[in-house]
């Protein structure tokens, strides 16, 4: 049995241990009257893939969500809870949410370019928050950004042409340099590959193995096979309760619960 | 009694549609699932065969008839007299004869006159009574038509599905019709005023005096056929109008779309909706008796010299009648750009400004813009509150404190009172309205141009 006293302690060590970049503690999410996340408390490890994963509707998108604020732009949508990053308060009034949506960086289930070419893409981040000063510096981000991501090679040709032409894997991947071309600390993606053939999503992940050097990466996905291929650690939720969270190899191969052990196996979901 | 025979057409097609549909189902209980069409469309097909042949039998009829009759009742006098006769003294002849018909008998009339009024009334008898016998027959015959067509393999569906398609084109075409009719109409009276106006007067003259007289003995001005005043005129109001509609308009827009919460959207919403109810004669007085007179007497406080009607007050006022136009259309385009767009901004940490600017503004630029025409057209179109509110001397200026005229004010005291078709003054009303039509129609191809052009496709 651990006491309060243990369990403060632990909680300590663990806030100043430096791997930990994101945690939420206690986060209760209501869209209206309905709740949807239930006390979860779920740490971020820095530079490593974490990933989501569990049943329709248990509140995977909502918990990703809270890490960059985007439920602030769902009217209806109520937050509890502390989340941090790097330690401060995200919720906290004092916080700039632009800025931490500048070092939260989100790729969405469905690839949504802008409607412009897809240079302007790229260029959209470091240009609203004036990253480069001269146009010889912004032509470099853009293509360390699509090299980065994986994408440089198929479009480099056609820089000025809109992005909304390019396939489907393809804006998903420029949209994935989007985030990345305002050097994020942390990337979030729900689903990144659910709209993407198996060469394209290997692409993808390929791409998220690498991204995990630089970056701190969340995932939200369906498929056991990719959430077991990229991350590190996975979380496990169920009616919006986290139901439990490990070490990738743990959950996979000797889960704590039933639940995990049913859902992994696809006995349910 | 061409009220009865649609009668008899309506009461037949019913009666053909629903004789078609119970004699469908009586052979669908024979034949079963080999049936190719339902009965609903037996009977519909029925029905078309017995209302529309009906229908376009009558069309044609009435058409003709009075030509026919015409020729007839011409017929009655000797030729000789009717070859003298110019035809503006045979159309006068034969109301004359029509006029007795209808039992409005001015004078006395000569022998020859009566004696054709009393034919007319015989054969606009018989012609009825032959059109209803015609029509009927038309009728039955479709009647039977649809119900001997009735049978499995009668594939009914294509036929009624053929039908409706040829209506939609019908219907498609009267709009087009119209249009070229109303086009052909302008383009002739106009090349008429252009025979009798130089063109370059009118495209290039400085004054503009149309009061020129209809009749010898009417005391007005030598005349002047100078369309560039007016054309000033319509531009400094129109632009006066657009100047303040369009930043109002869009910014309502963006407002009502991406800050204002539900309830301020609710009510703000319909209220603008009210604005775009409102008659334009109402806005008129308003510019006239309210706003016209404020300017007025701001104008001369500040020192400035200001038009009892002036171009301001009606622009001014204009300007409030179209940003409900240009509002409402903005905010269907700015609602229309996918929620993802926006996510996709804001997640890159992007502010509300920034994302409307850069993202939401280019996204919906076709909309916007097309919101904007339809309030420049309307802009430059606009009568009643131009009448009631601008001036009616042209004068080549663009101040906006002055006093100006407008295309539109021109055409409608151009074609008060007396007005004939053979007067440049007349005349000139058209070659107004024809550059007036011809101007929009620059501006949508122009603006369409634009719009395909930096459309941002989302
Ligand atoms: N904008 C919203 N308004 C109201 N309820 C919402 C909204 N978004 C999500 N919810 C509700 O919150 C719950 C969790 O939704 P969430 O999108 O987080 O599920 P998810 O785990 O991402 O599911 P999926 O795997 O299908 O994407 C669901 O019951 C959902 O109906
Ligand atoms: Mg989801």
């Amino acid at each position: 049995m651990l006491t309060d006293t243990t369990i403060e302690k632990k909680l300590t060590a663990m806030a100043n241990d430096p791997k930990i970049k994101m945690r939420g503690n206690k986060v209760n999410v209501f869209y209206g009257e309905k709740q949807a996340l239930f006390d979860v408390d779920l740490d971020v490890p820095g530079n490593a893939v974490m990933a989501l994963i569990g049943p329709s509707g248990c509140g995977k998108s909502t918990f990703l969500r809270c890490l960059n604020r985007m439920n602030d732009t769902i009217d209806i949508c109520k937050v509890t809870g502390d989340i941090t990053l790097d330690g401060e308060d995200i919720y906290d009034p004092k916080i700039d949410v632009v800025e931490l949506r500048a070092r939260v960086g989100m790729v969405f289930q469905k690839p949504n370019p802008f409607p412009k070419s897809i240079y302007e893409n790229i260029a959209y981040g470091p240009r609203i928050h004036g990253l480069t000063k001269t146009k010889a510096e912004l032509d470099e981000v853009v293509e360390s950004s699509l090299r980065k991501a994986a994408i440089w090679e198929e479009v480099k040709d056609r820089l000025q042409e809109p992005g909304t032409g390019l396939s489907g894997g393809q804006q998903q991947r420029l949209c994935i340099a989007r985030a990345i071309a305002v050097s994020p600390e942390v990337i979030l993606m729900d689903e990144p590959c659910s709209a993407l053939d198996p060469i394209a999503t290997a692409k993808v992940e390929e791409l998220i193995d690498e991204l995990r050097l630089n970056f701190t990466i969340v995932i939200v996905t369906h498929s056991m096979q990719q959430a077991a291929r990229v991350s590190q650690r996975t979380a496990m939720f169920h009616l919006g309760n986290l139901v439990e969270e490990g070490p990738t190899d743990k959950m996979f191969t000797n889960p704590d619960t039933k639940l995990t052990q049913d859902y992994i196996t696809g006995r349910f979901g | 009694m061409v009220a009865n025979t649609f009668l008899v057409i309506f009461l037949l097609t019913i009666v053909g549609y629903v004789a078609a549909r119970i004699h469908a189902k009586s052979v669908l209980e024979k034949v079963g699932a080999q049936m190719h069409s339902r009965p609903i469309y037996h009977g519909v097909n029925a029905a078309i065969w017995t209302g529309v042949p009906a229908l376009i039998i009558i069309l044609f009829w009435l058409m003709f008839q009075n030509t026919v009759i015409n020729q007839l009742l011409l017929g009655l006098f000797e030729p000789s007299r009717i070859e003298a006769m110019t035809s503006a003294d045979k159309s006068l002849l034969i109301s004359e004869i029509r006029q007795i018909a209808a039992g409005r008998i001015f004078g006395t009339p000569e022998d020859m006159v009566l004696a054709a009024a009393q034919k007319l009334n015989d054969w606009t008898w018989i012609a009825r009574a032959s059109m209803f016998a015609v029509v009927l027959a038309a009728c039955l015959a479709g009647v039977a038509f649809g119900l001997r067509a009735i049978g499995p393999r009668f594939r009914a569906r294509y036929s009624v599905e053929r039908s409706l398609n040829a209506f939609m084109i019908f219907c498609s075409f009267v709009a087009i019709f119209t249009t070229i009719g109303i086009i052909a109409s302008l383009v002739y009276e106009s090349y008429q005023f252009f025979s009798m106006v130089p063109a370059y007067e009118f495209f290039f003259g400085l004054r503009w005096e149309p009061q020129i007289p209809l009749r010898a003995d009417q005391v007005a001005g030598l005349g002047a056929f100078g369309a560039i005043p007016v054309f000033v005129g319509t531009f400094v109001i129109a632009t006066i109008a657009m100047v303040f509609a369009v930043p109002i308009g869009l910014l309502t827009a963006i407002y009502l779309t991406e800050y204002a919460d539900h309830r301020v959207r609710a009510t703000i919403k319909p209220l603008l909706e009210i604005l775009a109810g409102v008659p334009t004669v109402v806005y008129g007085f308003f510019a006239v008796l309210i706003v016209a007179p404020l300017i007025r007497d701001f104008g001369t406080g500040l020192g400035l010299d200001v038009a009892p009607r002036s171009a301001l007050a009606a622009g001014g006022v204009m300007a409030i009648m179209l940003i409900p136009f240009i509002s409402s259309l903005s905010d269907d385009a700015l609602a229309a750009v996918p929620r993802a767009m926006r996510e996709g901004s804001y997640a890159m940490g992007a502010t509300k400004g920034e994302t409307i600017r850069k993202v939401l503004l280019p996204a919906a630029l076709p909309g916007i813009m097309g919101g904007i025409l339809l309030a420049l057209s309307r802009a430059i179109g606009e009568t009643m509150i131009v009448v009631m509110a601008a001036g009616l001397i042209a004068s080549m200026n663009i101040n906006p404190l002055d006093s100006v005229t407008t295309v539109t004010v021109q055409i409608v005291t151009l074609l008060i009172g007396d007005s004939a078709f053979d007067n440049p003054k007349t005349l000139s009303a058209f070659a107004l309205g024809l550059m007036l039509f011809l101007i929009t129609l620059v501006l949508n191809v122009l603006a369409l141009t634009i719009v395909r052009k930096y459309r941002e496709k989302y």
